[in-house]
C-alpha cells in the first residue's frame, strides 16, 4: 500500500515537473520562433541560445515589488491568480502521455489518472479558469481590467459551448469519455481523418478558449493595455502568465489526444510520439500568433454564435447519423 | 417597473497607453464597449518650437524642424527651407532640387512604412510593424550615408543641401526600390488581403468628405475620403511638375470611401507612387553643385511668407515673418497632425473601443508636430 502511494507521488511529481518545465520552455520557444518569424533572433544573451531565459524571467518576476492597488478588493485580488493557475495545472492529470510501462514490477499507464469521464474533467477544469480572470478584472478596481474581465467572461462562456460540441463527434465515434480509451480507439486511423471539421472547430474554439490571437481580446493590448491583469505585478502576474501557457500546452495535448491519435505511432515509443505531436500543435499556435490580427469584440461574438455553433451542431448531427446508420461503434 | 439605470464610464486613454502613438491623451465616455464621446487632450510634448525659432538664426532653426515630425524629418526641413528661400527669392542649383525631392520621397516611403506596420499592431497583428521597421531601415541607412544621421537629418540648407550624394547612392537606392516592390506584396498578403484585417478596417471610422474639408484635414487622410487634392500636383513647389505620378484617392472597393481601410490603402499606394518619383529623379539627376548658399540670410524687413508642402502626414505650412535681421520675428507652423486630432471628436463617436483605436491610428499623427 505504502509503496503504491510513494509510486503515485513520484509519478505526479515527475509529470508535474515535466509539465511545468515544458511551460517554462514554451515561453522560450515562442519567443525564439516569433523572433524568427519577425526577422529577429529572439533571446540569446542568457546562456547558450538564451536557454536560461525562462530562469532569468522567473527571477526577475519574483524580485519585482508585489503591488496591490489601494482600492482593490484585497482577498479576491489575491485569490484570482490562484483560481486561474490551479485548474490550468490540474487539467493535465487525466491526459494519457503514453501506453504502459513497468515500474518496480508493476504495470502502470503513463499519466497520472485515468478516470472514465476524463474529457468532462478537462472541460470542467478549463471552465474554472474563467472565474480567475473575471474576478481579477473585477477586484483590481481598474477600468481597463474590468473591461478585460468582462470581455473574457463573455468570450470564454460563449466559446465553451462550441468547444464542447466540437469534441462530441469524437465521443460518438469512440463511445467513451475516457481519454485513454479514446486514444486506443484511434489505433489505425486518428480521428482527424474521420472528424476533419470537428478538428478545425476544436482548433478555433480552443484558441478562443485560451485567448490566443486572433481571439486574444481579454488582453488586447492596443485597447485595454494588459486587460484583466493590468494591475498585477510580480509573482501574481507570473501565475497568470504560467496559467496562460499551461492552458496552451493542455489544449495542444488535448488536440493530440482527441484528434491526432495520442501516443499512437510507428517505430518510436509512445511518449515521444505524443511529445512530437504536441510540439507540432504548439508550433501551429505560435505561427498563427505571428501572422494574424485580432477580431473585434462583436465580430468575435458573431463568429462564435453564428458560425462556430451551427457548424458544430451540424457536424455533430452528421456524425450521429453516420454512427447510427453504420450500427453503433464507428 | 422602471428602466434599468446604467452609468456611463469615463475611460482615460493615455498619455501613457500602448496605442496612442506618442503622448496623446483622449478621454472616452463609454457605454460598455461603445464610445459615445471623445475628448482629445494635447500638449504633453510641447517644446516651444515657435518660441525657440524667434531666437535662432534661420540655419539654426532647421535642426529644430526635424524634431517636429521625427518620422519625416527630411520633409520638415524641406518645407522650412522652401519658405525661407521664397522670402529671399534665391535660386537653387538643379542637382540640389533633385536631391531634395529624392530625400523627401524616400522619407515619405519610410514614414508610410511605419504607419502601415503600426496599423497592424493596432489591429492586433504583432508582426507587420517589424517588417515595416526592417524595410525602413534600408532608407535610414541611405540617409545616414548622406547626412550622417538616421532620424534627425538636418540635411537641407537654404540654397541647397548640406552634402552631396555619396558614391554608389544612386545604385543602392535603385536596388532598394526593386526590393521594396516585392516587400509591398508581402504586406498585401499579411494585411491588405487578410479577412480579419479587412473586418477590422472596412467601414470603421468613416470620415465623410464634407467633415474632412470642414476641419481642413489634409494629406493621405483627405485623399482617403475621395477628395483629390495633393499639393505636389495642385500647388507645385520645387521640381515636382517634372515628374509623372498619380494622386491616389480613396475608392469604393473592399472599403467605404473615408474609412480606415482606405486610409491604409491610400498609403500603400502612395509608397508605390513615391517610388516612381524617386526612380524618375534618379534617372534625371544632373551633375553640378549641390548648394549655392546665399551670402547672408537676411530677408528684407517686413517681408512675410506662408509656404505649404505635402508631407507624409498632410499639409505642412510655415509662416515666417522677417524684420531684416538674421533672426525671424515669428515662425508659425501649421501642422497636419494638429488638425487631424481636432477632427477626432467629429467622427469618432458611437464606435467600439477597438474601432476608435483603429480610426485614430489610421489618422497617423505624430505628437511631435502636434504639440511642437
Amino acid at each position: 500500500m505504502s509503496q503504491t502511494v510513494v509510486v503515485d507521488i513520484v509519478r505526479i511529481a515527475v509529470i508535474l515537473g515535466m509539465f511545468l518545465g515544458c511551460v517554462a520552455y514554451l515561453v522560450w520557444v515562442e519567443r525564439k520562433l516569433l523572433g524568427h518569424i519577425q526577422i529577429r533572433v529572439g533571446p540569446k544573451r542568457v546562456g547558450p541560445y538564451g536557454l536560461l531565459q525562462p530562469i532569468a524571467d522567473f527571477v526577475k518576476l519574483v524580485s519585482k515589488e508585489d503591488l496591490t492597488p489601494p482600492n482593490a478588493h484585497r482577498a479576491l485580488f489575491r485569490l484570482a491568480p490562484a483560481i486561474a493557475l490551479v485548474p490550468a495545472i490540474l487539467s493535465i492529470a487525466v491526459i494519457p502521455f503514453g501506453g504502459t510501462i513497468r515500474v518496480l514490477g508493476r504495470e502502470m499507464p503513463i499519466g497520472i489518472a485515468d478516470i472514465n469521464v476524463g474529457l468532462l474533467y478537462v472541460f470542467a477544469m478549463s471552465s474554472m479558469g474563467v472565474f480567475g480572470i473575471a474576478l481579477a478584472g473585477w477586484s483590481s478596481n481598474n477600468k481597463y481590467s474590468l473591461m478585460g474581465g468582462l470581455r473574457s467572461s463573455a468570450q470564454l462562456i460563449s466559446y465553451e459551448v462550441s468547444l464542447g460540441l466540437s469534441v462530441l463527434g469524437v465521443v460518438l465515434l469512440a463511445g467513451t469519455f475516457s481519454l485513454r480509451e479514446i486514444v486506443a480507439a484511434q489505433h489505425p486511423i486518428p480521428f482527424v481523418a474521420l472528424q476533419p471539421v470537428g478538428f478545425l472547430l476544436f482548433l478555433m474554439a480552443s484558441s478562443a478558449e485560451i485567448a490566443r490571437i486572433p481571439f486574444d481580446l481579454p488582453e488586447a493590448e492596443t485597447e485595454l493595455v494588459a486587460g484583466f491583469h493590468t494591475e498585477y505585478s510580480s509573482m501574481k502576474f507570473a501565475m497568470f502568465f504560467v496559467a496562460e501557457y499551461a492552458n496552451l500546452v493542455t489544449v495542444s495535448a488535448m488536440a493530440v489526444t482527441l484528434f491526432l491519435g495520442g501516443w499512437n505511432g510507428p517505430f518510436l515509443p509512445g511518449p515521444i510520439w505524443f511529445a512530437l505531436k504536441t510540439a507540432a500543435m504548439l508550433f501551429l499556435f505560435i505561427w498563427v500568433r505571428g501572422t494574424l490580427p485580432r477580431y473585434r469584440y462583436d465580430q468575435l461574438m458573431r463568429f462564435g454564435w453564428k458560425f462556430l455553433l451551427p457548424v458544430a451542431l451540424l457536424n455533430l448531427l452528421v456524425t450521429a447519423l453516420i454512427v447510427a446508420l453504420s450500427g453503433g461503434e464507428g | 417597473m422602471s428602466e434599468v439605470r446604467t452609468e456611463e464610464m469615463v475611460l482615460n486613454m493615455g498619455p501613457q497607453h500602448p496605442s496612442t502613438h506618442g503622448v496623446f491623451r483622449v478621454e472616452l465616455v463609454t457605454d460598455g464597449e461603445i464610445v459615445t464621446e471623445t475628448r482629445p487632450h494635447i500638449g504633453y510634448l510641447h517644446r516651444c518650437f515657435e518660441k525657440h525659432a524667434e531666437h535662432l538664426q534661420y540655419t539654426g532653426i532647421i535642426p529644430f524642424t526635424d524634431r517636429l515630425d521625427y518620422l519625416s524629418g527630411m520633409n520638415q526641413n524641406f518645407g522650412f527651407v522652401l519658405a525661407v528661400e521664397k522670402l529671399l527669392g534665391s535660386e537653387i542649383p538643379e542637382r540640389a532640387e533633385y536631391i531634395r525631392v529624392i530625400m523627401a520621397e524616400l522619407n515619405r516611403i519610410a514614414s508610410h512604412l511605419m504607419m502601415i506596420g503600426h496599423m497592424g499592431t493596432d489591429a492586433g497583428a504583432i508582426t507587420p510593424v517589424l517588417y515595416g521597421f526592417r524595410d525602413r531601415e534600408y532608407i535610414l541607412d541611405l540617409f545616414e550615408e548622406v547626412s550622417g544621421a538616421r532620424l534627425l537629418y538636418n540635411y537641407y540648407r537654404v540654397g541647397g543641401v548640406i552634402a552631396d550624394l555619396t558614391p554608389g547612392f544612386v545604385e543602392k537606392t535603385r536596388k532598394y526600390l526593386d526590393y521594396l516592390e516585392r516587400v509591398l506584396n508581402e504586406f498585401d498578403q499579411l494585411l491588405s488581403e487578410n479577412k480579419i484585417f479587412r473586418g477590422r478596417t472596412v467601414g470603421v471610422g468613416v470620415l465623410p468628405p464634407k467633415v474632412a474639408v470642414d476641419y481642413a484635414v489634409t494629406g493621405p487622410n483627405l485623399r482617403a475620403c475621395g477628395v483629390n487634392w495633393d499639393l505636389r500636383r495642385d500647388e507645385p513647389y520645387s521640381i515636382y511638375p517634372r515628374f509623372k505620378f498619380d494622386v491616389v484617392v480613396g475608392r469604393e472597393g473592399p472599403g467605404v470611401v473615408g474609412d480606415s481601410w482606405n486610409r491604409y490603402w491610400v498609403r500603400v499606394q502612395e509608397i508605390r507612387e513615391s517610388a516612381k518619383i524617386v526612380r524618375q529623379a534618379l534617372d534625371g539627376l544632373p551633375e553640378g553643385d549641390f548648394i549655392k548658399a546665399p551670402k547672408s540670410i537676411r530677408p528684407p524687413k517686413g517681408s512675410e511668407v506662408y509656404h505649404r508642402t505635402e508631407t507624409p502626414r498632410g499639409e505642412l505650412g510655415y509662416y515666417v515673418i522677417s524684420d531684416g535681421t538674421p533672426t525671424p520675428v515669428r515662425v508659425k507652423v501649421r501642422s497636419p497632425g494638429f488638425v487631424h486630432i481636432s477632427a477626432i471628436p467629429a467622427f469618432c463617436t458611437n464606435m467600439m473601443v477597438a474601432d476608435l483605436v483603429m480610426a485614430m491610428g489610421t489618422l497617423d499623427f505624430v505628437m511631435g508636430e502636434v504639440d511642437r
